[in-house]
């Protein structure tokens, strides 16, 4: 990416252009929903409602933002080494396998609050071993990291079908899913949660997992901007040949970041495995390790950002469930649409509105100077 | 090196005059060219007149603007203002395509070749004639092969470039030019990469370029090839043309004199060093890089109590010096011994166990490797030390202590604005340094090297850096100081060691030395010089001593 | 002994089914790739393409007008890349991603909406698909032993895209090799400096390769959807442009290298698919997996350096601007 050309000040680059971006990316998209032939302010209204309207449909939306706030996080750790992890979908994926393998194993025998940690521990680790590999191959033996975690997805996707269809899948069943796991090692829904106290509320995928995603978005704050591990990421990420003159391994420093970003994809697994299907299967990631590239790129790496962006899309994938729903002509698939947008209008043409931003933003200088020596003068 | 003067017939017919016939034509003719890159004037007001069938050197420091005026003329850049006159045609030069069509052809500093590509398609790149490679290889190859005949430029046209040595790479250029018709050619810095026999070669094919009635314009920064090669010179310094000689009625010491130009040294009040016990010694430091050796047998000591000043022109071997002895790039030959600690290619250190070992190192260029601009002061005040426990706790880093740390750096060395949370790009040139150098002298290091310590800074700035540096050799510390600034290097240092092309090639102590002998060195034209008055200055300067 | 002539000839027959439109987008890569620009939406611009000819295939009846719209929305897909790539000097794999990402999306909200059978497309029969074509003598050929069936089965009866598909290759090496701008195209991504001081304009001859490279990845789409399928279906890229990206690596940016890979890669498919539940002696069972995945790790250990060596062009991924 480009970098900036002349000093603007701080809140045009960090506040207007990227505002601009994103409403770029949502004009577009709707023109396409008016080529369909459907009204785009309609549409709007539909999304929002389905997103936000009562406790069922905001459930749903929070239940993605988990996904995406992991994702997204995942993404950014890695984009702060200026390392570009394609492959949160795949670490995602396998993530979820270690999720999977460890509750089949351990649910028979211990309680929920043995098996959950552990859990944890294994999605983290699972993921950080898939991120490994391309990260070693980098950092060692000069591969591109953009090609190989592409590379390692497709190899995820065909191993979990391996697993699933020959070895995972619960005997005497037809569809390659493993056999459910036991009462223990299901992660309380937001329901069960709230009825603790008393609360009622719709029954929806959102599970206590949300709370997993906003613990890791203050670590990753923390981590980034309070610890010399985060401080040796980001000098790497903005200048390697200081990284190198403060002493830093910057080989083991891209292995090492790239194994923080697997963990926090791997988390993935826990939301969708042990909270929401209680088994493991085909596919649960459904795309949101490439969701976490669009967020990343529009919380511009930042946990606050990413948590606005994951919520947008979360409230995007829900809205767009109910608005496909309300109007059949337009399908789920419009929301991976904008995704590409925001992805294209908030990556690839971040510089894009700048130089006309910085010309109208001069002239109006310019104007208050003149405007201001007509009024003393 | 031993560049042997050739002077041919066709060069005889236009020197030895004081001032050029008027009857002949220049082959270029620059008017007043300037070119400003935001605030830096690079060319002001510059005049150039190169008569046909010569050698025209021109000569002048590092940012002395050379590079920036050819680039105009060979429509790299445009100019803000002046006039090119080609062969006494008014001619505006907005591309390298205008330049090549007006029979200009350069051979760049780093050379513009594919390396994947053969000598031939080299050659034909952006001057194939048809859109089909078949014929057009056909006759490029006959014209290839008839250039290599008529010029002595003797190359395979179907090896692969890479492959090949630099001199003959650089032959493949001259080609390149060549056949695109090119009757002046601008050759820059074309020695900088060659080997004292490669640059014979490329000296007898200019030779023949010039009796074929090519107009050649040589630019260079060393003394010794403007007196082997050239007719006339001319003399740039801080972006304006100062000076033009016929290169017969002229001499080193006088191009010396007139590049460095008269400086006034900054004053410097410091005392006589008084140099007690070795703290670092480096011997036989040899470091190559893609076959081209960037260090020769390099050997200095450093004192407790003495500044060593490094002089030359930059690209001499200065910044691998530097990243060789704060362990930035790792030893290849030779060794380093820091007090007790020997350090080689078998026992290597990181830059974190340098400086354990108290080693500062302020790098040359405080943009790409001393501070990370996006981060803000605080943070790029700590680099290096990171991981001290003072700055961390446990898990987190205690950034109100680094917070403290930077804010009595700004204190102790006047940084301005003193804010630790200003972004490190927002402070200008002369405070970002000030934070570089804080950042390394605070810690009272017993070797401090020092990389252009005042490049790009404000006049103000600069004298309070000299100050500092100063006093931190007067408290016991041993300071390494490399600087592209001549001036510099004679007011603060108490020894001057001069680099070129890798090798120390003189040593000269500060109170004796000046500019002008300085000059003759970093252009290596020393050499000779001394050997003719002492015989025994070859190759033992390195580690001498001098008395105290 | 017959039977087993037979299988490996139907074997390498859907070898080349598989392969065509992997030549095909290795081929746009190389174009691409070659004069610095990374080109990972690949498979958004084959989907994208699928996704018109079978549009237009079907509204207009003809499949000549389904591959020029496919060869058109591809090529503005690649313009779009080069805008964001080349003038915006923009990251050109997150412009590629957002490519793909975009195409996977778009192609179902149109398909849905105007077909409304969930992004799949009306059914394309006759002159709106590219059909088979038997060549000459065929018939004559019938009972002629080995070279017969090889002649039959191997050499006739594919669609004409396949053809071109084989034909893009000795094409390419041509224009990469043969040509005034393939040389210059083939600098540009070691050196655009040295195009630039050449007096070649850098954005120009990148554009260009763009072009083409949509050219040929519209070409493959029309494939899938009006040769090989007879519908667009939802997401039936299924990944090839990205094997396709892996087989150019694989060739090291080169064409006939390139064109080998896509045949081992489409040669591993096909095997997968035949030897599904069979039980090879001292083996066993090969799981059909790991065979799709065989690419993707072969790819993999060559981009590490461990069986030979990749060296992509030397400018790839930097765009280049003029340095004072």
């Amino acid at each position: 990416m480009s970098s900036p050309s002349k000093a603007l000040p701080a809140w045009i680059d960090v506040g207007l252009i990227p505002l601009i971006n994103i409403l770029l990316a949502f004009i577009v998209s709707g023109i396409v929903i008016f080529i369909i032939g459907e009204d785009p302010v309609e549409a709007v209204k539909i999304i929002v409602y389905g997103a936000f309207g009562n406790d069922y449909n905001l459930g749903y939306t929070l239940y993605y933002t988990t996904n995406f706030i992991f994702t997204g996080l995942a993404v950014a750790v890695a984009f702060h080494a200026s390392l570009f992890n394609i492959g949160g979908e795949g670490q995602a994926y396998i993530g979820g396998l270690g999720v999977g393998l460890l509750c089949l194993a351990l649910d028979q025998y211990f309680p929920f609050w043995i098996i959950l940690p552990l859990a944890i521990a294994a999605s983290g680790l699972f993921g950080a071993a898939w991120a490994y590999i391309p990260a070693y191959l980098q950092a060692y033996r000069g591969s591109h990291i953009v090609i190989t975690t592409i590379m390692f997805n497709f190899i995820a996707f065909s191993l979990m079908n391996y697993l699933l269809v020959n070895i995972l899948i619960e005997p005497g069943q037809m569809s390659p899913e493993s056999r459910d796991f036991a009462e223990v090692a299901h992660i309380p829904t937001m329901q069960q949660a709230a009825a603790w106290f008393g609360i009622e509320m719709s029954n929806t995928p959102l599970n206590m997992s949300i709370f997993l995603a906003l613990l890791s978005c203050v670590f990753v704050w923390l981590f980034m901007w309070h610890t010399r591990w985060g401080y040796a990421i980001r000098m790497l990420g903005f200048n390697e040949n200081a990284a190198n003159y403060s002493g830093i391994n910057t080989q083991r420093l891209i292995v090492g970041t790239m194994c923080l970003s697997g963990v926090l994809a791997g988390f993935v697994g826990i939301n969708e495995i042990m909270g929401v299907h209680h088994r493991v299967l085909l596919d649960f990631t459904a795309g949101a390790g490439f969701t976490g590239i669009a967020v990343a790129l529009m919380g511009r790496n930042h946990p606050v950002g990413i948590i606005i962006a994951s919520l947008l899309f979360g409230a995007l994938f829900q809205g767009g469930a109910e608005l496909s729903f309300e109007i059949p002509t337009i399908q789920v698939e419009m929301v991976k649409a904008i995704q590409g947008l925001v992805i294209l209008f908030c990556g690839a043409l971040a510089y894009m509105a700048r130089p006309t931003v910085e010309r109208i933003f001069i002239a109006m200088i310019a104007n208050k100077a003149v405007a201001g020596e007509q009024a003393n003068g | 090196m031993s560049v042997e003067r050739i002077k041919t017939q066709g060069s005889e017919a236009v020197g030895g005059q004081s001032a050029p016939p008027p009857s002949i034509e220049p082959a270029i003719e620059l008017k007043a060219i300037s070119k400003s890159f935001g605030p830096v004037k690079a060319n002001q007001n510059v005049d150039l007149k190169v008569l046909p069938g010569t050698i025209h050197g021109i000569i002048g420091e590092n940012g002395a603007g050379k590079s920036t005026l050819m680039s105009i003329l060979y429509g790299f850049y445009e100019a803000d203002s002046g006039e090119i006159l080609i062969n006494g045609q008014k001619r505006k030069i907005h591309s390298s395509r205008d330049a090549i069509s007006f029979g200009i052809g350069m051979v760049h500093q780093h050379f513009m070749l594919v390396e994947t590509f053969t000598v031939l398609e080299n050659v034909m790149l952006g001057a194939e004639g048809a859109p089909l490679l078949n014929k057009s290889s056909q006759s490029a190859r006959e014209e290839l092969l008839k250039l290599s005949k008529e010029y002595s430029l003797a190359v395979d046209p179907d090896a692969m470039t890479g492959d090949l040595p630099v001199g003959l790479q650089q032959r493949v250029e001259i080609l390149k030019a060549l056949y695109r018709g090119a009757e002046i050619l601008i050759l820059d810095e074309p020695t900088g990469v060659l080997t004292p026999q490669e640059t014979d070669q490329l000296f007898k094919i200019l030779d023949i370029l010039r009796s074929r009635g090519v107009s050649i314009i040589l630019i260079t920064h060393k003394l010794q090839e403007i007196m082997a090669i050239t007719d006339r010179v001319s003399v740039m310094r801080a972006g304006t043309m100062v000076s033009e000689r016929e290169t017969a009625e002229t001499n080193k010491n006088e191009l010396a004199e007139l590049m460095v130009g008269r400086k006034v040294l900054l004053e410097v009040d410091k005392t006589d060093a008084n140099p007690s016990e070795i703290l670092l010694e480096a011997k036989n430091l040899s470091y190559s890089e893609d076959g081209v050796k960037k260090l020769d047998d390099v050997s200095l000591t450093l004192k407790a109590g003495e500044i060593v000043g490094i002089a030359g022109v930059s690209g001499n071997g200065q910044t691998e010096l530097l990243a060789a002895l704060s362990g930035i790039c790792p030893l290849q030959t030779g060794s380093i011994k820091i007090g007790s600690v020997k350090i080689d290619s078998d026992n290597p250190k990181t830059p974190k166990e340098f400086r354990d070992l108290s080693v500062g190192h302020v790098p040359e260029d405080r943009h790409r490797m001393g501070m990370v601009t996006a981060f803000n002061a605080q943070e790029s005040a700590i680099m290096g030390f990171h991981d001290d426990a003072a700055y961390n706790g446990k898990f987190l880093m205690d950034n109100k202590a680094v917070e403290q740390h930077c804010v009595r750096l700004m204190k102790d060395y006047d940084v301005r604005p003193e804010d630790p949370k200003l972004k490190s790009a927002n402070f200008s040139g002369g405070n970002q340094q000030k934070l570089v150098l804080a950042r390394e002298m605070d810690r009272h290091p017993k070797v401090l090297l020092v990389g252009q310590p005042t490049r790009g800074v404000d006049i103000g700035a600069i004298e309070y850096i000299h100050k500092n540096l100063i006093a931190m050799r007067d408290a016991g510390s041993a300071i390494l100081v490399v600087s592209v600034e001549l001036e510099e290097i004679m007011s603060l240092s108490d020894r001057i060691l001069v680099m070129f092309e890798g090798r120390i090639v003189g040593e000269v102590d500060a109170k004796e030395a000046d500019a002008r002998q300085l000059g003759l060195l970093m252009g290596n034209a020393g050499a000779q010089t001394e050997a003719a008055s002492s015989e025994n200055n070859s190759n033992n300067i390195h580690s001498e001593e001098i008395p105290a | 002994m017959d039977d087993l002539y037979l299988l490996l000839l139907s074997t390498l027959d859907s070898t080349l089914r598989v392969s065509a439109p992997l030549v095909l987008c290795a081929m746009a890569g190389i174009f691409s790739e070659r004069s610095g620009i990374i080109d990972i939406s690949l498979e958004g611009k084959l989907l994208g393409s699928a996704f018109a000819a079978a549009v237009v295939a079907f509204e207009t009846g003809s499949a000549f007008l389904g591959l020029g719209a496919a060869i058109v929305t591809s090529i503005l897909m690649g313009l779009l890349h080069g805008f964001a790539c080349i003038t915006h000097r923009g990251n050109q794999v997150v412009s590629g991603l957002a490519i793909n990402i975009l195409a996977s999306g778009l192609t179902v909200t149109l398909g849905g909406a105007w077909y409304g059978k969930g992004g799949q497309t009306e059914t394309l029969s006759g002159d709106a698909r590219f059909s088979p074509i038997t060549f000459p003598g065929a018939e004559a050929l019938v009972d002629v032993p080995v070279i017969g069936p090889l002649y039959i089965e191997l050499i006739s009866g594919h669609n004409l895209l396949v053809y071109i598909a084989f034909l893009a290759v000795p094409v390419t090496w041509w224009v990469l090799y043969k040509t005034r701008f393939g040389l210059r195209l083939r600098a540009v991504g070691e050196n655009p400096q040295a195009v630039d001081t050449a007096g070649i304009s850098v954005t120009f001859l990148r554009y260009r390769s763009v072009i083409i490279a949509g050219i040929l990845c519209g070409i493959a789409g029309a494939y899938l959807s009006t040769g090989q399928n007879a519908a667009f279906g939802k997401e039936m890229s299924a990944g090839q442009g990205y094997i396709a990206l892996a087989a150019m690596i694989f060739g090291k940016w080169k064409p006939v290298p390139g064109l080998l890979a896509c045949m081992l890669f489409g040669f591993l498919d096909a095997m997968a698919v035949r030897l599904q539940g069979v039980e090879l002696p001292g083996i066993g069972e090969i799981p059909v997996q790991f065979m799709q995945a065989l690419p993707y790790v072969l790819t993999v250990i060559l981009l590490a350096g461990f069986i030979g060596k990749a060296v992509a062009p030397k400018a790839i991924g930097r765009p280049y601007v003029k340095e004072r």
